[in-house]
C-alpha cells in the first residue's frame, strides 16, 4: 500500500498507482489532461450563469424564468410576426382589392394560391380532404360542379358567409347560403309509389339505367315538386343552392337506393362561416386557390 | 507489493510528450520546386475568388462561385445545378484515384508537396525563420526564459502567422459569394454571421495547425498515410537513405579510420532539416512525408566533401535490393509505365472523358412531371376526365426562354394549364418553374377515344420557342375502371 510519502510506482507502465487494488489488480493514476479539467470547470461556470439566464430550475409551481426572458413560445411568435411582416404587403394589397382583380395580378394570384392552399391544408381538408376531392356529403372542389357557383365571387362568398349556419351559432349573416329540401318521405308529401316513379325519372336525367315504364308518372310527379328548384330539365339552380340532377356528379351518390334516401330524407350538409375566423384576404386567397383547382368558372 | 504480471524493467510511457522541431532552412533543388509549388498553390487559393468571368446580365460574373442561397456551382463557363451533384461526385472520385496514381508512382508526393498542411507549415517556418532566425537561434529562444525580446519575437511571429490565417480564412468565405461585395460587407460589419464564423474557425485552425500541430496533423490526425501503405509497393518511388553506401557512417577523422567508413559523415544534416523530425536512416517511416528536403541538406554535404550526389535519393525498394547488389537500377520510366499505373490512369482518364462529354452533351432546358396522386383523377359534369400534372421546367440558360409545351399521347385528351397558354411559357434566366397542367378526356372517352381503363402512358414535350431544342418526360393518364 502506497502513502504519501513512498508512493507505489508500476513497474511495467512508470506510472504511480492510486493505491487501490482489487484481487491484485491495480489502478494507475493517469490524471486528466490539464485543459481538459480546466475545459470542464469552464463549463460547470457556464451551466451556472446560462440557468440563471434562461428558463431552467423547475419548482412545483413553474419553473425559474431567467433573466434574459427567454420563452420558446416567444421566439416561435417571433418568427410568426416575422413571417407576418412580410406576408403584410400583399395580403394588404389583396384586401383592399375585389377578388376578380387579384385575379388579374400575377403575383398577387400566385401568393393567394400558394397561402390558400397552406390555409386550404389547415382549415378545409378536415371535410373536403387534403387534396380537395371530398367525399360523400362533402363535395369534391376539383370537378366543375358548384352547388352555389364556382365563379371566384361565389366561392368566395360561400367561405365568407357559410351554408346553412344558424344564428345560435353565432355566424350567420344574410349572405349564409340556406336553403332547404322537403323530406317527401318522413313528412309524407308523397306516397311510396311515387318516390319509386320520381326515382326512376331522375336516373333517367342522367342517362343512368332506370325503369321506363314509370318515367311519365315520374316526369309529373318532378314537375310539381322538384322542378321549382332543380329547373325542368333537372338542371339546378346555382341562385338556390338547388344540385343538378343530369350530371355526372353525386353528391350523396347518384345509385337507385341513394336517390331514393335523398328524396324520402333530404339532404342538408352545413359548412362553418370562415370571415370571422380568418381575415378577409386569407378568404379571398383560399377562393382563389379553390377555383384554381381545376373546376373554377 | 503484488506480483508482476510481467517483468519488464525498461519504463514504458504510454504517451511520448511532442519534442518540438526545429527544422534548419535548406537549399537545393527539391526545396526551389517546393517554394514554385508553393507559390502557384497559394496563388490560385487567393486569387481564384477574384478572378471575373462575363456571363451576360443575368449571372454572376465571379469565375468560380459557389452559390450555396441559389443551389448553383459556377466554374468559369461551367455551371452545375444541384441534380447534376454527380460532376462534383466525378471530381472526387478523380482526385482519389488520382491520389492512388501518384501514390502508386511517386509514393506520397501528395503529402511532400501538395497538401495544404505541408504548404501552409513550410510559410509558417519561412516567417518562422525570418523573425527568430534559422534552427540554432530557434533551439535558444526556446529554451530561454521569458525575456522582453523573447517576448517581442514571439509577439511578432505569432501576429504574422496569425495575419496569414485571417487571409487563409478570409479567402474562403469568397468562394461562396460575389467577392468584391462581400469584401465591403465583411470590413463594414453588415457580412452575414456565417461569414465571420466562418473566417473565425477557419483562422483558428489554420493558425494552430500551422503554428503549432504541424508534423502532429500528419502523424496523429491524418488518415492517409494509413491509407497509403495500402497503396505503395516496391516500384513506387521513395525517399530513401542508402545504407548500403553510406554504412558504416562516421565523422571520417583520420584517425578512426576513414577508409572504414561509408559516405556517411553522421552530419546530421538529414535530420536538422526535417519538417517531421524523423531520421531518414532509420528507414521508411509513418512520419517521413517525402518532402526530399534531406535530399537537398545531404547533397550539399556530398559536394562539400567531394562525394557524389544521392546518398539520400528517390530510389524505389526494387532498384535499392539490385543497387545493393551494385547492379544498374532500371530506368525510371519502367518504374512509372507499369500495369498497375496504367490501370490508374486508365480509370482516372476515362472518368475525366466520360464527364467532359456529359457536359458537352448535356441539356440546357429539362422537365420533370410529378403527377396529382390526391385525387388521382377527377370526373367532371359531363363525364369527362380530368387528371392534374406539376411541371417543373428548367432554363439553364444565360437569358430568360419562353417553351411551349405540348402532349404526345391519345389524340383526344386535351392540355391546359392552371395559369397561362401552354404555347408561351416564360422561364427566367436559369430558374426552375413550377407550372400545374390539367389533361382532360372526353366524357365519352370510353368509346374508344385511346384512353385505357386505369392507364394510359403519354409524354410531356418542352420545346424552346428560340432554338427548338426539345425534350421531354413521360407520364400516365389514369381513368377510372
Amino acid at each position: 500500500m502506497a502513502d504519501e510519502q513512498n508512493k507505489d510506482v508500476d513497474q511495467v507502465s512508470g506510472v504511480e498507482t492510486t493505491g487501490h487494488q482489487w484481487d491484485g489488480s491495480k489502478e494507475l493514476n493517469n490524471p486528466l489532461p490539464k485543459w481538459w479539467r480546466y475545459t470542464f470547470y469552464v463549463t460547470i461556470i457556464w451551466t451556472i450563469g446560462f440557468t440563471i439566464a434562461f428558463p431552467a430550475w423547475p419548482f412545483v409551481e413553474g419553473a425559474t424564468k431567467g433573466l434574459l426572458g427567454y420563452t420558446t413560445r416567444g421566439e416561435l411568435a417571433e418568427i410568426v410576426a416575422e413571417a407576418e411582416a412580410a406576408q403584410a404587403p400583399f395580403k394588404d394589397r389583396i384586401a383592399a382589392l375585389p377578388i376578380e382583380d387579384v385575379a388579374d395580378d400575377a403575383e398577387l394570384l400566385q401568393f393567394a394560391q400558394a397561402s390558400g392552399a397552406s390555409t386550404f391544408r389547415t382549415y378545409c381538408s378536415q371535410c373536403h380532404g387534403s387534396g380537395a376531392a371530398g367525399g360523400i356529403g362533402y363535395p369534391n372542389l376539383n370537378d366543375d360542379d358548384w352547388l352555389w357557383g364556382g365563379t371566384q365571387d361565389a366561392i368566395y362568398l360561400t367561405i365568407a358567409h357559410g351554408i346553412r349556419q344558424t344564428d345560435e351559432e353565432g355566424y350567420a349573416t344574410d349572405d349564409t347560403r340556406d336553403n332547404a329540401m322537403p323530406a317527401y318521405g318522413r313528412d309524407e308529401l308523397l306516397e311510396e309509389a311515387e318516390i319509386a316513379a320520381v326515382v326512376e325519372y331522375v336516373l333517367s336525367l342522367s342517362g343512368q339505367e332506370h325503369d321506363a315504364a314509370q318515367l311519365d308518372t315520374g316526369a309529373v310527379i318532378f314537375e310539381e315538386n322538384c322542378a321549382a328548384c332543380h329547373g325542368d330539365a333537372g338542371e339546378g339552380i346555382q341562385d338556390l343552392g338547388a344540385p343538378n340532377l343530369a350530371d355526372a356528379i353525386w353528391l350523396y351518390g347518384g345509385d337507385r337506393n341513394a336517390v331514393t334516401y335523398s328524396v324520402v330524407n333530404a339532404r342538408a350538409g352545413m359548412m362553418p362561416a370562415w370571415s370571422p375566423r380568418l381575415d378577409d384576404a386569407t378568404v379571398k386567397a383560399v377562393a382563389l386557390y379553390v377555383h384554381s383547382l381545376g373546376g373554377g368558372e | 507489493m503484488a506480483d508482476q504480471a510481467v517483468s519488464v524493467e525498461e519504463n514504458q510511457p504510454l504517451y511520448v510528450g511532442r519534442e518540438p522541431i526545429f527544422p534548419k532552412a535548406v537549399k537545393g533543388t527539391f526545396r526551389t520546386l517546393k517554394w514554385w509549388i508553393m507559390a502557384v498553390t497559394l496563388t490560385i487559393y487567393y486569387v481564384t475568388p477574384w478572378v471575373r468571368w462575363d456571363r451576360g446580365a443575368f449571372m454572376p460574373d465571379q469565375a468560380v462561385l459557389v452559390d450555396l442561397a441559389n443551389r448553383r456551382f459556377f466554374f468559369f463557363w461551367i455551371e452545375i445545378w444541384p441534380q447534376e451533384f454527380y460532376y462534383v461526385i466525378g471530381l472526387l472520385v478523380m482526385a482519389g484515384i488520382g491520389l492512388f496514381l501518384f501514390t502508386s508512382t511517386l509514393g506520397r508526393v501528395w503529402c511532400g508537396y501538395a497538401c495544404p498542411q505541408t504548404v501552409w507549415t513550410d510559410l509558417y517556418m519561412y516567417v518562422e525563420r525570418w523573425v527568430e532566425g534559422d534552427r540554432n537561434n530557434q533551439i535558444r529562444l526556446h529554451r530561454m526564459k521569458w525575456t522582453g525580446r523573447k517576448l517581442r519575437l514571439r509577439m511578432t511571429k505569432w501576429s504574422i502567422w496569425l495575419l496569414i490565417a485571417f487571409l487563409t480564412g478570409g479567402a474562403w468565405i469568397f468562394y461562396f459569394a460575389d467577392a468584391p461585395t462581400l469584401a465591403v460587407a465583411f470590413f463594414t460589419g453588415e457580412a452575414a454571421a456565417v461569414a465571420y464564423i466562418t473566417v473565425a474557425i477557419l483562422t483558428g485552425f489554420t493558425f494552430v495547425f500551422g503554428g503549432f500541430a504541424r508534423e502532429q496533423v500528419c502523424i496523429y490526425m491524418c488518415p492517409w498515410p494509413r491509407i497509403q501503405a495500402a497503396m505503395l509497393d516496391d516500384q513506387s518511388l521513395l525517399v530513401t537513405y542508402k545504407d548500403w553506401r553510406g554504412e558504416p557512417r562516421g565523422k571520417h577523422r583520420k584517425a578512426e579510420g576513414a577508409d572504414q567508413l561509408g559516405d556517411c559523415i553522421d552530419c546530421n544534416a538529414c535530420v536538422a532539416v526535417c519538417p517531421t523530425g524523423v531520421d531518414i536512416r532509420e528507414g521508411q517511416q509513418l512520419g517521413c512525408i517525402t518532402c526530399a528536403l534531406c535530399i537537398d541538406a545531404c547533397d550539399e554535404m556530398m559536394a562539400k566533401v567531394g562525394k557524389p550526389r544521392g546518398l539520400i535519393d528517390y530510389c524505389t525498394i526494387a532498384d535499392a535490393e539490385i543497387e545493393k547488389r551494385n547492379e544498374k537500377p532500371w530506368d525510371a520510366w519502367r518504374r512509372i509505365i507499369r500495369p498497375r499505373t496504367l490501370l490508374y490512369f486508365g480509370l482516372w482518364s476515362a472518368i475525366g472523358i466520360a464527364m467532359v462529354v456529359m457536359l458537352f452533351i448535356r441539356d440546357t432546358i429539362d422537365i420533370t412531371v410529378a403527377k396529382d396522386r390526391n385525387p388521382t383523377f377527377v370526373t367532371l359534369s359531363d363525364g369527362s376526365i380530368r387528371n392534374g400534372y406539376t411541371l417543373k421546367l428548367l432554363n439553364k440558360n444565360p437569358e430568360p426562354r419562353t417553351f411551349r409545351i405540348s402532349i404526345k399521347g391519345p389524340a383526344s385528351v386535351r392540355l391546359r394549364l392552371q395559369n397561362g397558354d401552354p404555347s408561351a411559357v416564360l422561364v427566367k434566366t436559369d430558374q426552375v418553374r413550377s407550372v400545374k397542367a390539367f389533361i382532360t378526356a372526353p366524357p365519352n372517352w370510353r368509346a374508344g377515344f385511346g384512353i385505357e381503363e386505369e392507364r394510359t402512358e403519354l409524354r410531356f414535350w418542352l420545346e424552346d420557342l428560340s432554338t427548338r431544342e426539345r425534350t421531354s418526360v413521360g407520364s400516365t393518364f389514369v381513368a377510372p375502371e
